[in-house]
């Protein structure tokens, strides 16, 4: 564990005279899993467009590592090391989950460009696809369309499709929402082992999740950092408990 | 079973051709190569449609230019026609790189309305270059030159015509069976987990248009050679929206489809105009619009439907037997 491998200065998201996300200053520790918590619309979901060149900042940087980031396209960001997981289900639904792999793996070795190859040429992956399918737990369902799997089985080929870019920042978008315990508990201990050799930052509403897996928590509250800290000392924190119950407050 | 499901492509295929083959013998020659040129334009559409999912409403542009581009090579250099089509498709691919550009950027209404405007820049260039296109007398006497052959005869036109035809047809299949055309998919399903997976779109998407450009270029350098002139017509709206149209019909996503909307609106267009009739517009927009009621995913989509839906059903059959038996 060094240095920031993922850092934020100043980073400003406006929409039409809402901000979004307020000057925000992060570090993640490479080798560490950070966790983004806070109540609805705290800007966690805006804070990975910005970081994955989904949405453009209206002001402030963002760098991994040495290269900085800022405004460069999803693609681009894909490409140099950062994948991200979506909150919303997002996979091609007539597509299989080996499909899906094979494109992923794919992606940059110029192979996908060749119009007039038979899409054979991409079996050339299906081993390594299978391989991922098979750490998620995907393995016997490799060859039906993505769009008939059981919700938390999108959820696994989801995870699997940002790991299949080997990315050095990992980003997860939500990876146990709308999720049963046994699920929950399959997710954790897979995100538990992928964590080897990377860094992963998440958005959770989980606290147990939070509590096993994060190494830092950041605590946002209306586009801004509330608390940075470990875990066990923001969840004594005043400030933490109060935007949470004022939150609450506000919902009934 | 699976024997009969692996001989369901190729016998499919010989059926294709054998219908193909044979179609100058069932409707007036001219017609048959209309069927085919409209059927490869439709087929160049549904790339875009139903691979890419980017309805284009300008492809008359691309069609039309070609069939002006072919023309004025077959009248102008005497080559031999192949080459006077191939010179209009590869127009009609260098014209889709800047519209492209200017418009792969942009998603449903907005994609179709800037291609719409885009094709009509291109009718009105043609409509006023009277001195090379011949305006709204068109560009006639376009001869079809090949080794000095006589094809004057229409019957034997088409067969001399449809190689191109099959090519371009080959060319789609080919192109929607490739790692680029499963690119293509999953921009269709979800772009933004296509960027988020590496993938440039807005590239893969321009190169998808230029080739379904291309595509359309040839089936019209045919159609104008086949005809001996290209006209306004070729290149005005109404020319866009009937090739959607074939789509929609046929099916969309279904590639070859598009071979079954073309064969309908050509047969239709053909028999109204023979028996005199004169609001042809209205008998098709009819049936366009019950075909699409009846048949949500067109013609070629519900059958292929049917047919897997009963294949699925005797599968689920046998397995139970099966598992009765055991």
């Amino acid at each position: 564990m060094t240095g920031p491998i993922l850092r934020a200065q100043g980073l400003t998201k406006d929409f039409r005279g809402f901000r979004a996300v307020d000057g925000v200053d992060l570090d993640v520790t490479e080798g560490s899993v950070h966790a983004l918590v806070g109540p609805n619309g705290a800007g966690k979901t805006t804070l990975f467009h910005l970081f994955t060149g989904f949405l453009k900042p209206s002001a402030g940087r963002i760098t991994l590592g040495e290269r900085d980031l800022t405004g460069k396209s999803p693609e681009r960001v894909a490409r140099l090391g950062m994948a991200r997981s979506f909150q919303i289900t997002s996979l091609f639904a007539q597509l299989t989950p080996r499909e899906h792999l094979e494109l992923a793996l794919a992606g940059g070795s110029g192979i996908t460009w060749r119009f007039w190859r038979s899409d054979k040429a991409l079996g050339a992956y299906s081993e390594r696809a299978l391989e991922l399918l098979d750490q998620v737990g995907l393995a016997g369902h490799a060859d039906v369309p993505a769009g008939s799997l059981a919700y938390g089985r999108k959820r696994a080929l989801e995870l699997a499709l940002a790991l299949a870019l080997d990315p050095r920042v990992l980003l997860l978008d939500e990876p146990t929402a709308g999720m049963g315990v046994e699920d929950i508990d399959r997710t954790m201990s897979l995100i538990e082992r992928v964590r080897a050799g990377r860094t992963v930052v998440m958005v959770e509403h989980n606290m147990s999740v939070v509590s096993a897996l994060a190494d830092r928590v950041t605590v946002l509250q209306s586009g801004r950092v509330l608390v940075e800290g470990p875990y066990e000392e923001i969840r004594h924190d005043e400030r933490v408990i109060s935007a949470y119950l004022g939150d609450a407050h506000a919902e009934q | 079973m699976i024997l009969s499901r692996l001989a369901a492509r190729p016998l499919l295929l010989a059926l294709g051709l054998v219908a193909v083959l044979a179609l100058p013998w069932l409707v007036y020659p001219p017609v048959a190569m209309d069927i085919v040129c409209w059927a490869l334009f439709a087929i160049a559409v549904d790339l875009l449609l139903g691979f890419t999912g980017l309805l284009s409403f300008g492809h008359a542009a691309f069609w039309g230019s070609s069939a002006y581009v072919s023309g004025l090579i077959a009248l102008h250099s005497g080559l031999p026609f192949p080459l006077a089509v191939l010179g209009g498709a590869a127009f009609a691919a260098v014209l889709a790189v800047p519209i492209g550009l200017l418009s792969v950027r942009l998603n449903g209404i907005y994609f179709a309305m800037v291609t719409l405007a885009f094709a009509q820049m291109v009718y009105f260039v043609v409509n006023q270059w009277r001195d090379l296109t011949g305006g709204e007398n068109g560009l006639q006497g376009v001869p079809r030159e090949l080794f000095g052959m006589d094809l004057s005869d229409p019957f034997i036109f088409y067969y001399v015509g449809l190689p191109l035809i099959l090519l371009g047809m080959l060319v789609a299949w080919r192109i929607v069976r490739s790692p680029f055309g499963r690119v293509l998919v999953s921009i269709r399903d979800n772009p933004a987990r296509a960027q988020a997976l590496g993938y440039p779109v807005e590239r893969y998407k321009l190169l998808a248009f230029v080739l379904s450009a291309a595509l359309s270029g040839l089936a019209g350098g045919v159609f104008a050679i086949s005809h001996g002139f290209a006209s306004l017509h070729d290149v005005y709206w109404t020319t866009s929206g009937q090739a959607v149209m074939m789509v929609v019909l046929g099916g969309i996503g279904t590639l070859w489809g598009g071979t079954i909307g073309a064969a309908l609106i050509v047969l239709l267009n053909d028999y109204l105009a023979t028996a005199g009739f004169q609001e042809i517009g209205i008998v098709t927009g009819s049936i366009f619009v019950i075909i699409v009621l009846v048949f949500r995913r067109g013609v070629w989509g519900t059958a292929r439907d049917l047919v897997q839906a009963r294949v699925a059903a005797r599968r689920r059959t046998t397995t139970r037997l099966r598992t009765a038996e055991e």
